[in-house]
């Protein structure tokens, strides 16, 4: 029997702040930044200390900044003790099952107003340290003894995808290509340059230092150059992965029947789905994400909508492969044809399923416990005709969100609807 | 009571003697490699240990050129990069290993369906060496 939520949920507001690299910054004043620009984002107002609970999603601020027990610190920054807090950890899923608990606290009646949160502070380690804090999210006796790294685990995913299907790899660039022209119109971003930028940026810089100037004839050209762009783990490269970066997220969810208390524009969130995975080797088919569909069709039928009613989705493109398999997972495309949709510019702004139009978590940065938050506050402002020089064109009604933890043991998507 | 060779630690154990070990359920027949106390498919707790014959085929791989710290500590860089893969058994299962014995000069000739045997290598010198499951072109 199809599951439904038993009362409805409103996002009423979103903040985020800057995503980057911020030496002065801890986790807990990236999110008093976010923290406040929700609160200005809220049309009629709110007291916050009228919130009933805080889920905030963080994968590792015991590793990152050697601080455990963060929900109720946060709440305390932001002024809404003595709420409830919790924190979620599902590796980069963290916020994204974060909001699915705050859902389903308003469902369920036990209260009306949550604030859902997520938040990283991920530079303050030396790369290497970072790779093994994020290694934590595999399995430590089976999988990263094989000597496994993310990247690596990806790229394995890369190697049997493009086997199975005889896909070209060219379509992994095509999908960093995409998503940093529209990160580049994201003042949010880390990286709010299109490729093109940092490819003239690198020409220049040679020139100034009086270097000989490295020709390249495109942006592909470029990306194929293995002097300009290193690889990581064959065949994914330094633009096929998402950046190490800092940031935070939130979004004030009330019940339905008192949304309009607060915005005559909520947005609704009509399906949630969870699912679960072992590890990478355990699974049947490599090429995809098992628990990403799972979760998938679980937040379909709650919401009663099909993939093709979905108008825009940010998708969780922690490697450039990842937003591939997550358009087919999803449902956008069929199994062996989302590296075709790629190529095609079908995922582009101007074509007919715009993906991470934020510039996803390649462009935008991956804060890895803030990113379900963050991409949550991209479908308000898509939703809402607040999203500037990328604003999509069209009457925009239903939106997704996918976020994944680790290589998809953990899966969450939601689905969001603006009713007016 | 859970047999002392059904626990996670076990695999180590028998790898430090050259054995490849799963568990087979009694019950449904699943194979589960590593070996599981209780079956994944019925979730029966008639299973028994077995002992896989070594030999699969590549199902997925990267080479790696940025190391996490403990392959660096065992002298993988940028300039010497490793193979590590996913390993289908004849048994069925699936495992992920170190793959040795391919030409990491270009990847690109590294093949899925790669037909594979187990092998094992040491990483770490003296007292800190330890075996790890690899597996070798058959």
């Amino acid at each position: 029997m199809t599951k439904k939520l038993s009362r409805g949920v409103a996002v009423v507001g979103v903040g985020m702040s800057k995503f980057g690299a911020f030496p002065d910054k801890t986790s807990r004043d990236l999110f008093v930044e976010a923290f406040q620009e929700l609160r200005k984002s809220v049309q009629k107002g709110f007291d916050p200390k009228d919130i009933e609970a805080f889920y905030m999603g963080n994968f590792s601020s015991d590793h990152f900044e050697n601080q455990a027990h963060l929900a109720p610190i946060v709440a305390s920054w932001v002024g809404i003790s003595p709420v409830a807090s919790t924190r979620i950890e599902d590796a980069c899923a963290s916020s994204g099952v974060a909001l699915r608990e705050g859902v389903l606290a308003i469902a369920s009646g036990a209260v009306d107003m949550v604030l859902v949160g997520g938040l990283e502070k991920m530079t303050d380690l030396p790369g290497a340290k970072v790779t093994d804090t994020l290694a934590l999210a595999a399995d430590s006796m089976f999988e990263i003894p094989a000597g496994f790294t993310f990247p690596g685990f990806y790229a394995a995913m890369a190697t049997a995808y493009i086997d199975k299907y005889n896909a070209d790899p060219d379509a992994l660039l095509r999908v960093g290509i995409k998503n940093h022209e529209n990160g580049a119109l994201n003042e949010k971003a880390q990286f709010n340059q299109t490729i093109k930028d940092v490819m003239i940026g690198k020409q220049r810089k040679a020139e100034q230092k009086g270097l000989p100037i490295p020709q390249w004839q495109d942006e592909m050209a470029f990306l194929k150059d293995p002097k300009a762009n290193l690889m990581i783990a064959w065949p994914l490269r330094l633009f096929d992965c998402s950046p190490v970066s800092d940031g935070a997220a939130a979004v004030l969810l009330v019940s339905e029947e008192l949304a309009a208390n607060f915005t005559d524009e909520p947005i609704f969130i009509v399906g949630s789905g969870q699912a679960s995975d072992g590890a990478l080797a355990e699974r049947a088919s490599l090429s995809e994400i098992p628990a990403a569909a799972k979760a998938a069709q679980r937040a379909y039928e709650m919401a009663g909508v099909t993939p093709e009613e979905i108008d825009f989705a940010e998708v969780h493109d922690c490697f450039t492969i990842a937003e591939i398999m997550a358009t087919e997972d999803l449902g956008f495309f069929p199994r062996g044809e989302g590296w075709k949709a790629a190529m095609q510019g079908q995922t582009a702004r101007d074509g007919n399923l715009p993906i991470n139009t934020s510039g996803g978590l390649k462009s935008k940065g991956h804060p890895v416990g803030a990113s379900g938050v963050g991409q949550v506050v991209e479908i308000w402002k898509q939703l809402h005709g607040l999203a500037g020089e990328r604003q999509l064109r069209g009457d925009l009604r239903y939106a997704l969100t996918h976020n994944v933890g680790g290589t998809g043991q953990t899966c969450v998507v939601h689905i969001f609807e603006k009713r007016n | 009571m859970t047999e002392q060779f059904l626990y996670s630690k076990a695999f180590d154990q028998a790898l430090a003697e050259d054995l490849l070990i799963g568990s087979r359920c009694l019950d449904c027949g699943n194979i589960s490699i590593p070996q599981r106390q209780i079956c994944s498919d019925c979730h029966s707790d008639q299973v028994e240990r077995i002992q896989t014959s070594g030999k699969g085929t590549l199902a997925a791989f990267t080479v790696i050129y940025v190391p996490p710290t403990s392959m660096a500590e065992a002298g993988y860089n940028m300039k010497n990069p490793y193979c590590v893969g996913i390993v289908t058994l004849d048994e069925g299962a699936r495992i992920s290993a170190q793959i040795v014995g391919v030409d990491l000069s270009d990847p690109a000739t590294i093949k899925i369906g790669l037909p594979l045997k187990q092998t094992f290598v040491v990483r770490g010198e003296g007292e800190s060496a330890k075996k790890f499951l690899a597996f070798e072109p058959a």
